[in-house]
C-alpha cells in the first residue's frame, strides 16, 4: 500500500461515512473489497497475471465459501445477487482494457472483456455445480483445503515458483528463459488463504458462524488487511460488519490517529532505517564487527517500524469503515521473555498457527496410545508451530533455520520457567531485584530476536551463517 | 491493549467539536510553517548540520550517486550539505592541506576512496614543513570549470594551503560551462561568480533552476529536504561499508577504434582555437579567487589511441587538432599568466591505464599519477619538505 492509496482510502472513508446511507454500507464494503484487490496488485512481468491474480482469489474465495458452508445453509437471493456483483465487477474491470493507462484500476492492460467473461462464466458455471454437492464441509473442504495449501507451497518454494512462472510464460506466448520466482507475485495471498483455511478448518470444528458470500467474500478480501493482515477471525469479523457504526467522532479520530502513526512508522521510520538496515549485499561489505551490529539492530527496528506501521494503517483504515480488526503488535521488543514475544510480535498469526497448528499437534500427540513426555511434547510442539511460522514466509532453509531458533528459544524458556518458578515467585518479595532480572530479561530476549533476524533476513542459509559467525566475532 | 490505552481509553470522550479544533488547528500550522520556510530558505543551515565528522566518519568525496541502494551514495546539490558530509569539514589542524578539485577523474568513478588520486596522494605520506600531506577529494563526476569554481569558491573557507585543480579539454568547451545539474541549481552562487569575475556567460541564462515562492515552501523543497536526510542514513551505511560507490563487475572499457569524425562541440572541422573558444577565463577566475593560496594546475593524463582513425582523434572525446590546439593555448595562458601548470596529458600512455572511459584509470596508474602530482605539491610549496 502506498501514500496514495492509503488517501485514496481516506477520502473514498469519509464519502462512505458522510453520504452513503446505513443499509448500503456493508455492500459498499464488498463492492469496495473487490475493486481495491485489483488496484493494489502490483503490476507483473508476465502479460494480465496482474488481473488473474485478484480473479483467482475471488474465484478461490467462492470455492472456500461453498466448501465452509453450513450443513443446514441455504442459497439465499442475497447469494446470488453477490455472485452476480461479483462477476459483473470483475467484466466491468476487464473492460479498463479500453481506457487510457491512467484511469485504469488495474495495473496493466486486462485481458480481452469476451474472455475475461468467458471465465467468469466457466467459474460461475463450475460453482454452481459444486453448490449442489451435499454436506459440503465434509465432501469439498479437504480438496479445497489441499488445494490451497498446494498454491501456497507453489508460491512459496523458489523452484517451483519460477517453473511455474515458466509454464505460465509458454502459456502467454512470452519467453520461459526469463521466468522468475519473484514475479509471480500474487498480492495478499499469505493473508487470504490462511483466512481461508481458518474457515475450512472451523466449519469442520462447528466453531464458523454462517456467512452468505457478501459476509464471507468481505471479510476474506477485506482491503485494509488485504496486504499485510492483521489475520482477523471470522466470528469476531462478522459482528462488526454486522453493525457497522455511522459517522462517530470517537471512530473517527481514533482511525485517523491510527493512519497517522502507522504512515509515520511505515514511510518515515521505517523506509529510513531501510537505508542502512542489514541486507546481504551490506552485510559482505562491512569491514567491523561493530558495523554489523548496527546494520543488524537497525533491521531489527525497521521490520517492526514496517510491519507494526501497516498494521496501523490497516486497523486505523478498518476503523473509518467501521470494522476494528485485531492488534498484531504490542511492544515486541520490551517483553522479558522469547514466550513474551511470541505473544506480542504478529500475534494474529501466532494465534492461528497457535490454533491450527500447535493445538491440534499436541491434541493428537497426547491421544497417541504412547503419550510423550510433557517436554518431548513441548518441543515437539513448539519446534513445529515456529517451523509454519518460518515456512509461512517462505519455503526456504534459512526461514527454516529461523523457525527452529525460535522453536528451541521457546523450548528453552519452557524449561527455564519450569524450574525457576520458584525463584521468580520469591523475587517478588525483592522489587530491586526483579526489575532488574526483567532489565536483564529484556535486553536478552531482544538479542535473541534480533540475532535471529540475521536468519530471517538473509537470502541463504550460507550467507546467514557467515553473518553469524562474524558477529560473534568468529 | 495498553500500547493504546491513550488513544481508546480517551479521559474525555471525542466530540466533533475537537476534531473539527484539530483539524482548523492542523491546517494553520501546516500554512504557517510552509510559509516561514519559504521566507527563511532554511536549507543551508540544515544542510549545514550533519551526523558525518560526528557520530560517523566524513566522506572521502563529495555525495554522488545514481543507484543510491548499491552505492550508499546519491547525488544532491545542497553544496552546504555536501561539504559538511565531507571529511574536510572535519579536517584537523595539523596538517598541509591540499584540496583536489577536478572532474570524474579526480572523484574517481570505479576507484575505491583510497585509489583516487586523493587518496594515492595521501598515501605517499608525504611532508610539508613537517606537516603531513592530507588531501581531499574535492573531485565531481561532471566536466566543466564554472562547476569547479563554484566548488573552489565554497571550499576556500577550509583554509587550504594549496589547491590541485586538474581539469581536461572537455571542461573547457564554453557550452558544457552550465549544463551540469549542481551548476544549474545553484544559480545563486554561480551568478555571483559569473559577475564577479566578468565571465563569459550569460547570468540570466534559461538553464539556471530559478525557484518560485511556491517551491520555496516545504511542500515544494520536500524532495531537498528528503535527500538532506537521505544523505545522513546513507552515511551510516557509508561509515560501516566504507562503500560509496557502485562497482559493477564488468565494464565498457574506454573506447580505442574511433569514429573518422574531427568534430568537436560546434566545430566540424579543424580550425585555428583562440582563448575566446575556450573557457579560459574561469580558470583565471579560480586563480584570481584563490588569491594567496597557491593553485597547482593539472592537465591530466588522457588515452592516446592507437586504434582505428587515431591518427585524427587521440580517443573518443577529442580530435587531435583541437586538443592540440588547447595544450598550446593553455601553455601561452599558463606562461603569460604565470601559472603553475603540470601538463601530464600523456603521463600515462598505456591504454590499459584506462578504464571505462579516455580519463578514468585505473588504481595502479592513479597511483603512478599520484606520484608525479605529490613531487609537484611538495615543490610548489616554498620551505622544507620531503617525500614519505
Amino acid at each position: 500500500m502506498t501514500l496514495t492509496h492509503i488517501l485514496i482510502f481516506i477520502a473514498a472513508a469519509l464519502f462512505y461515512l458522510a453520504l452513503l446511507p446505513a443499509r448500503w454500507r456493508a455492500w459498499a464494503l464488498f463492492v469496495g473489497s473487490i475493486v481495491a484487490i485489483y488496484w493494489l496488485q502490483p503490476a507483473t512481468r508476465i502479460r494480465t497475471l496482474d488481473f488473474i491474480f485478484p480473479t483467482a482469489t475471488l474465484a478461490l474465495v467462492a470455492l472456500a465459501w461453498l466448501a465452509s458452508r453450513a450443513p443446514d445453509q441455504g442459497w439465499r437471493r442475497e447469494d446470488t445477487a453477490s455472485a452476480l456483483l461479483m462477476a459483473a465487477l470483475v467484466i466491468a474491470l476487464s473492460l479498463g482494457r479500453y481506457i487510457v493507462p491512467e484511469y485504469r484500476i488495474t495495473p496493466s492492460r486486462p485481458p480481452a472483456p469476451a474472455t475475461v467473461a468467458l471465465v467468469v462464466l466457466a467459474t460461475v458455471a463450475l460453482l454452481a455445480l459444486l453448490r449442489r454437492v451435499p454436506r459440503p464441509n465434509r465432501r469439498l473442504a479437504g480438496p479445497v483445503l489441499l488445494f490451497i495449501v498446494i498454491v501456497f507451497v507453489v508460491l512459496k518454494t523458489g523452484p517451483l515458483a519460477e517453473a511455474t512462472s515458466g509454464w505460465i510464460r509458454e502459456r502467454m506466448g512470452q519467453p520461459a528463459a526469463l521466468a522468475t520466482a519473484a514475479e509471480l507475485e500474487w498480492l495478499g495471498f499469505s493473508y487470504v488463504s490462511f483466512r481461508l483455511i481458518s474457515t475450512l478448518r472451523d466449519r469442520q470444528t462447528g466453531r464458523l458462524p454462517a456467512m452468505t458470500l457478501r459476509e464471507y467474500t468481505t471479510y476474506a478480501i477485506f482491503f485494509p488487511a488485504y496486504t499485510a493482515g492483521p489475520i482477523d477471525r471470522a466470528e469476531r469479523f462478522l459482528p462488526d460488519l454486522h453493525t457497522l457504526p455511522g459517522p462517530d467522532p470517537a471512530w473517527l479520530a481514533q482511525g485517523s490517529m491510527r493512519i497517522a502513526v502507522g504512515i509515520g512508522k511505515k514511510f518515515v521510520i521505517a523506509d529510513s532505517l531501510a537505508l542502512f538496515a542489514l541486507d546481504a549485499a551490506k552485510a559482505q561489505q562491512a569491514d567491523s564487527v561493530a558495523g554489523l551490529w548496527v546494520l543488524l539492530y537497525v533491521y531489527a527496528f525497521q521490520l517492526y517500524f514496517d510491519f507494526s506501521g501497516y498494521t496501523d494503517i490497516a486497523i486505523g483504515l478498518g476503523q473509518l469503515f467501521g470494522i476494528k480488526l485485531p492488534e498484531n503488535f504490542s511492544q515486541p521488543y520490551l517483553r522479558r521473555n522469547i514466550t513474551q514475544f511470541w505473544q506480542s510480535w504478529h500475534i494474529t498469526l501466532s494465534n492461528w498457527v497457535r490454533f491450527y497448528v500447535f493445538s491440534p499437534l499436541t491434541r493428537y500427540l497426547l491421544m497417541r496410545p504412547r503419550k510423550p513426555s510433557p517436554t518431548v511434547l513441548a518441543l515437539i510442539g513448539q519446534m513445529t508451530t515456529m517451523i509454519v511460522i518460518g515456512l509461512w514466509h517462505g519455503v526456504s532453509w534459512h526461514f527454516v533455520v529461523w523457525g527452529i531458533w525460535h522453536g528451541l528459544g521457546l523450548f528453552a524458556h519452557k524449561v527455564w520457567s519450569d524450574r525457576t518458578r520458584p525463584y521468580y515467585l520469591r523475587l517478588r518479595e525483592r522489587p530491586r531485584l526483579a526489575q532488574a532480572v526483567a532489565v536483564l530479561g529484556v535486553v536478552l530476549t531482544f538479542h535473541f530476536v534480533t540475532l535471529g533476524w540475521v536468519w530471517f533476513a538473509l537470502p541463504d542459509i550460507g550467507t546467514s551463517w557467515d553473518i553469524f559467525l562474524r558477529l560473534l566475532g568468529l | 491493549m495498553q500500547t493504546w490505552k491513550w488513544l481508546y481509553d480517551p479521559a474525555s470522550p471525542y466530540r466533533w467539536r475537537f476534531l473539527i479544533s484539530v483539524l482548523v488547528r492542523a491546517a494553520l500550522l501546516f500554512v504557517l510553517f510552509n510559509l516561514v520556510f519559504a521566507l527563511v530558505d532554511p536549507l543551508p543551515t540544515l544542510g549545514r548540520l550533519s551526523a558525518y565528522n560526528t557520530l560517523f566518519r566524513g566522506r572521502e568525496r563529495l555525495p554522488y550517486g545514481e543507484n543510491p541502494a548499491a552505492s550508499f551514495n546519491l547525488s544532491l546539490f545542497q553544496l552546504d550539505a555536501m561539504l559538511a558530509s565531507h571529511a574536510l569539514a572535519g579536517a584537523g589542524d595539523d596538517e598541509y592541506r591540499v584540496l583536489v578539485i577536478g572532474d570524474s577523474s579526480v572523484w574517481g568513478i570505479l576507484l575505491r576512496p583510497g585509489e583516487t588520486l586523493a587518496g594515492q596522494i595521501n598515501a605517499l605520506e608525504l611532508t610539508v614543513d613537517n606537516h603531513p600531506v592530507r588531501a581531499y577529494n574535492l573531485g565531481y563526476p561532471t566536466m566543466s570549470l564554472v562547476k569547479d569554481l563554484m566548488l573552489l569558491d565554497y571550499a576556500l573557507r577550509t583554509d587550504p594551503d594549496l589547491i590541485v585543480w586538474a581539469f581536461t579539454l572537455e571542461s573547457f568547451a564554453p557550452d558544457v560551462q552550465l549544463e551540469s545539474a549542481i551548476v544549474r541549481h545553484n544559480a545563486e552562487p554561480v551568478r555571483g561568480l559569473i559577475r564577479r569575475y566578468d565571465l563569459d556567460l550569460d547570468p540570466d541564462d534559461p538553464r539556471f533552476e530559478t525557484l518560485t515562492f511556491w517551491e520555496r515552501t516545504i511542500v515544494g523543497q520536500r524532495r531537498a529536504l528528503a535527500d538532506l536526510l537521505r544523505l545522513q542514513f546513507y552515511g551510516v551505511a557509508w561509515a560501516i561499508t566504507g562503500t560509496d560507490q557502485e562497482y559493477p563487475a564488468d565494464y565498457t572499457p574506454a573506447q580505442v577504434d574511433l569514429a573518422g569524425d574531427e568534430s568537436w562541440h560546434g566545430y566540424d572541422a579543424p580550425q585555428p582555437l583562440t582563448a575566446d573558444d575556450l573557457a579560459l577565463d574561469v580558470l583565471h577566475a579560480g586563480v584570481t579567487r584563490a588569491g594567496e593560496t597557491p593553485i597547482l594546475l593539472v592537465n591530466e593524463p588522457i588515452l592516446i589511441s592507437d586504434g582505428e582513425n587515431s591518427n585524427i582523434r587521440y580517443n573518443f572525446f577529442y580530435p587531435r587538432w583541437a586538443y592540440d590546439a588547447y595544450r598550446d593555448l593553455l601553455h601561452e595562458q599558463a606562461e603569460h599568466a604565470g601559472w603553475r601548470l603540470l601538463d601530464l596529458w600523456d603521463a600515462l600512455p598505456d591504454p590499459a591505464c584506462y578504464t571505462d572511459s579516455a580519463v578514468h584509470l585505473t588504481p595502479a596508474c592513479s597511483a603512478r599519477l599520484a606520484r608525479r602530482v605529490g613531487a609537484a605539491i611538495v615543490q610548489t610549496t616554498p620551505g622544507e619538505s620531503h617525500g614519505g
